[in-house]
């Protein structure tokens, strides 16, 4: 063709060409540029330009976005144990256009995997796979492989807790290969155990070999597909069309709207929240990013991204298998699919094998259609089982703790009653174990947020990395603590709530729900609730002097007027001096009266020292800096000690000899809500205004 | 190499009037060693950065995790002696490549004391079936690993049907002379019967 054109250039009848064809003609005489795009474009379309034909082009489409965008994300990523969950951070919620970035890598990663459903599906009921296209089809199966691999390397990269702990499943799998698995797994992880290099292997994967090999792939893949031709779709009613501009048409409007959706899927939230008149905050839109990976910290909602949701499933499958289940469902089995879908064009050269084919592909498309529902199903069904039906099912279980032999006893040896409540009972575990689930999703997420709060504080990150930040922070490692040392003994329940008093009943030493606030101080000083469970009900102090002193002394209204009281609960909150409290009206005047009240020695001082009361220590707990930091960590470091309980400590242990100070600083600042916490925007505008 | 080459090369050139067709033994022969000699050189040049790239790609299989070393983890006083386990996190030395941590959470055990002996029982709180962390199930009285459903008892038995090929590994425990838990540290490989350790 490039002939002709030159044909048409040097005919004398027609002008000279201007500088722009000359130039044009320099390039094709030397490249012969012309002929190839005549090549690319003018591609004979039989039967005409279809609809159908449009998966393989949205295909390249959405890797060639995959590539523009996953460049431009790793000219800012940084491969490291300490760093990658920053510098996505950082993408996220820092970087201009971080989040549409981002976004669009992570949704159109997905879409991909759908893309590729659909170009699968199409080629096998085309028969698009037959003679003389089979290592065509065997060259688009490895280029699945491919997107899938390229899918699982990149879930890690944020090395957040989600990729972290499901990408750990996933490599422990690895390793059930016969023979070398362990060593392959070794090889893949980088080591014995998960950190730098195995972010910098699965960011070498995920950017350079698998992209690398699938280049490759698809410029033969492409090459062959000219080859051959294309597959046209019998019997062809019209009559034959043009690549360009017929079928390039169809394609263009097809990539759009499979990026309209993508843009759709990450604008979706934003959409939603100007709907319900909330800010809309842009680094919360697009791919989520949880709290950075933490190996000592199970996450217990780690599941793979939703496309190998069926696989997680499948392992289930093989229940009571043993050994041989795992290694069946998870090698072996999708080993033989992979295999039987490479025989395919062997199979199909008979039309009973085509047939066989499409069931095939129909039918495992299906399978893990129904795979995926089940795992939803398992996650989120108590979002919509009745809860009503269960109750009876739940006591019942109570009472008898699930015995079988309870069971049988209480329902008189009836097997229909017995069968039927045993179905009663999994339904009630699979509601429960999906109540574990949705409470896990909801910690993470919130832990995800407290991280990013974090990491966005003035002072930014610190060079040991947010997990740094994450575990010194005391408003959510406090819970976690507080569970582990001290609710052996301790409540931290909010009283007004429902299940306070049961949870009160069940603890052997005082609720410090609020401790050193107003409400908790008198709580103390009220005679009802002083020997309850919240203060020391449940204690060996259950009889002591303060104990009979409240029940008393207090309430004599001569010597005690109701405002004295609430000055020595202002006085008290004062002592605590808690970070994040705003006084109440007309209690900043109480607190000096009420420290002349607790400091005289006809009344609480003469068992407790506060200021210089000259009270010695011994007899009770010295109330200077009563609740405040130093207080409760010098009481928690040493109880026995003679300015706290003395050798009235009833069983509180001696932290300061097992624990380390940092850990008791931590549960001391969650206890007293002392913790970062951002400045809203109003605050802000509020500091900034004042001079 | 040069030298001898071009030694050879008038004697065939002539004769066959075309140099690059075999035709004759001595073409041949010069063919089959120009044809093997090209491939033994070019494949000796590519071999050598894909070796040293192998070499060093496998360089993980020489690394080792920690020794299987005992470790105090926390003190008898703290476990209750109800016969419900609870975890404490495993502290020790980690080194990820060229980090080295001091004093770092690297796993967690179950630790459980008898109601009537006041024997302490651990537990490593890797599942072995995928390798999450089982969680303590309450209500059931079992551990309950929230990846995939396995379920075991408090003293670590498989409870059928499980997808667990064996039963949660337990860890050497003593105490110490101050009423210390000392567990010996190990990690196993998941999902096959056999409690392998790994190197």
């Amino acid at each position: 063709m490039s002939a002709i054109q030159r044909q048409k250039y040097s005919d004398p009848t027609q002008s000279k060409p201007g500088l722009l064809g000359q130039l044009a003609n320099f390039f094709d005489d030397r490249t012969g540029y012309r002929a190839l795009v005549h090549e690319t474009l003018y591609e004979r379309v039989p039967g005409g330009a279809r609809w159908r034909y449009v998966w393989g082009s949205t295909l390249v489409f959405a890797f060639m976005t995959q590539l523009i965008t996953g460049l431009v994300l790793w000219s800012s990523y940084s491969a490291g144990a300490q760093s990658a969950w920053e510098s996505v951070y950082f993408i996220q919620h820092e970087m201009a256009g971080g989040w549409l970035l981002r976004g669009i890598h992570h949704v159109m990663a997905q879409a991909m995997v759908v893309l590729l459903a659909l170009h699968l599906m199409q080629v096998v009921i085309d028969g698009a796979y037959r003679a003389p296209r089979e290592v065509n089809f065997w060259l688009g199966l490895v280029l699945m492989m491919l997107v899938l691999g390229m899918a699982l390397t990149g879930y890690l990269l944020p090395w957040d807790q989600k990729g972290y702990w499901a990408t750990r499943v996933a490599t422990n799998l690895a390793g059930l290969v016969p023979v070398l698995g362990p060593s392959i797994q070794q090889v893949v992880v980088g080591g014995p155990d998960y950190g730098h290099h195995t972010l910098t292997r699965f960011f070498a994967l995920h950017a350079g070999f698998l992209p690398a090999t699938l280049v490759l792939m698809l410029v033969v893949h492409l090459s062959l597909f000219r080859k051959h031709g294309l597959c046209a779709r019998q019997p062809m009613v019209r009559a034959d069309g043009m690549f360009w501009p017929d079928q390039v048409l169809k394609d263009a409007v097809a990539c759009l709207a499979v990026m309209a959706v993508v843009l759709g899927v990450i604008l979706m939230p934003a959409l939603v929240a100007m709907l319900e008149g909330r800010p809309i905050v842009l680094g919360e839109l697009g791919a989520e990013l949880g709290a950075p990976a933490d190996p000592s910290q199970p996450y217990a909602a780690a599941r793979p991204e939703w496309y190998f949701l069926f696989l997680f499933q499948f392992l289930k499958v093989f229940e009571g298998w043993g050994a041989s289940g795992e290694f069946l469902g998870a090698i072996v089995v999708p080993g033989l699919v992979m295999g039987a879908m490479f025989l395919m064009p062997i199979i199909g050269r008979w039309n009973l094998g085509h047939r066989f084919n499409i069931v095939f592909t129909l039918s495992l498309l299906a399978g893990i259609g129904l795979l995926t529902a089940l795992a939803l199903n398992e996650d989120y069904c108590s979002l919509w089982m009745d809860k009503a039906s269960l109750a009876e099912a739940d006591a019942f279980y109570r009472q008898t703790e699930g015995d079988s032999k309870k069971v049988a006893e209480v329902l008189g040896g009836d097997q229909t009653k017995i069968v039927a409540m045993q179905k009663k009972f999994a339904k009630l575990a699979a509601f429960r174990h999906s109540q574990s689930f949705l409470a896990a999703a909801a910690a993470a997420e919130v832990a995800g947020v407290r991280a990013i709060e974090l990491a966005s504080r003035p002072e930014r990150i610190p060079p040991s990395g947010a997990l740094e930040l994450v575990r010194s922070d005391a408003k959510s490692q406090g819970p976690r603590l507080f569970a582990q040392k001290c609710a052996s003994c301790h409540s931290h329940v909010d009283p007004a709530l429902p299940l306070a008093t049961e949870q009160m009943a069940e603890s052997l030493a005082a609720n410090l729900f609020g401790f050193g606030t107003a409400a908790w101080v008198r709580g103390l000083l009220d005679p009802v609730q002083v020997d309850g469970p919240a203060y020391f009900g449940n204690t060996a102090h259950k009889d002591d002097d303060m104990v009979n002193f409240v029940k008393n002394d207090l309430t004599d209204r001569d010597t005690w007027k109701p405002n004295d009281i609430e000055a020595v609960i202002a006085a008290m909150n004062a002592e605590a001096g808690l970070p994040e409290q705003a006084l109440a009206e007309g209690t900043a005047a109480l607190i000096e009266p009420g420290r002349r009240l607790i400091a005289d020695t006809q009344r609480c001082g003469s068992c407790h020292a506060f200021r210089d009361n000259g009270t010695e220590f011994g007899s009770a707990p010295d109330l200077t800096g009563w609740g405040s930091r130093a207080w409760l960590i010098g009481l928690i470091t040493d109880p026995t000690h003679e300015r706290f309980y003395g050798d009235t400590n009833d069983r509180m242990p001696r932290f300061g000899q097992t624990e380390k100070e940092s850990q008791i600083e931590r549960i001391v600042d969650w206890l007293r809500g002392d913790w970062y916490r951002p400045r809203t925007a109003q605050q802000a505008v509020v500091v900034e205004s004042s001079p | 190499m040069p030298a001898h080459m071009s030694k050879n090369l008038p004697a065939t050139s002539p004769s066959t009037g075309d140099p690059l067709s075999a035709g004759d033994s001595a073409g041949g022969r010069r063919a089959f060693g120009a044809k093997a000699l090209a491939l033994v050189c070019g494949g000796l040049a590519t071999l050598t950065p894909l070796a040293a790239g192998v070499w060093m790609f496998l360089d993980p299989l020489r690394r080792r995790g920690a020794v299987a070393e005992f470790l105090p983890v926390t003190k008898t006083s703290s476990i209750p002696a109800d016969g419900v386990p609870r975890q404490f996190p495993v502290v020790a030395d980690r080194l990820d490549a060229w980090t080295g941590f001091a004093g770092e959470p690297i796993g967690a055990v179950y630790l459980c004391r008898q109601k009537v002996s006041g024997q302490v029982q651990a537990l490593s709180a890797t599942c072995p079936h995928a390798g999450c962390f089982v969680e303590i199930d309450p209500v059931e009285r079992c551990f309950r690993c929230p990846c995939h459903n396995s379920k075991f008892t408090f003293d670590g038995r498989m409870v059928a049907p499980s997808p667990s090929p064996r039963a949660m590994d337990s860890l050497e425990c003593r105490i110490g002379k101050n009423g210390e838990v000392i567990v010996k540290w190990e990690n196993f490989y998941t999902g096959i019967a056999g409690k392998v350790p790994r190197p």
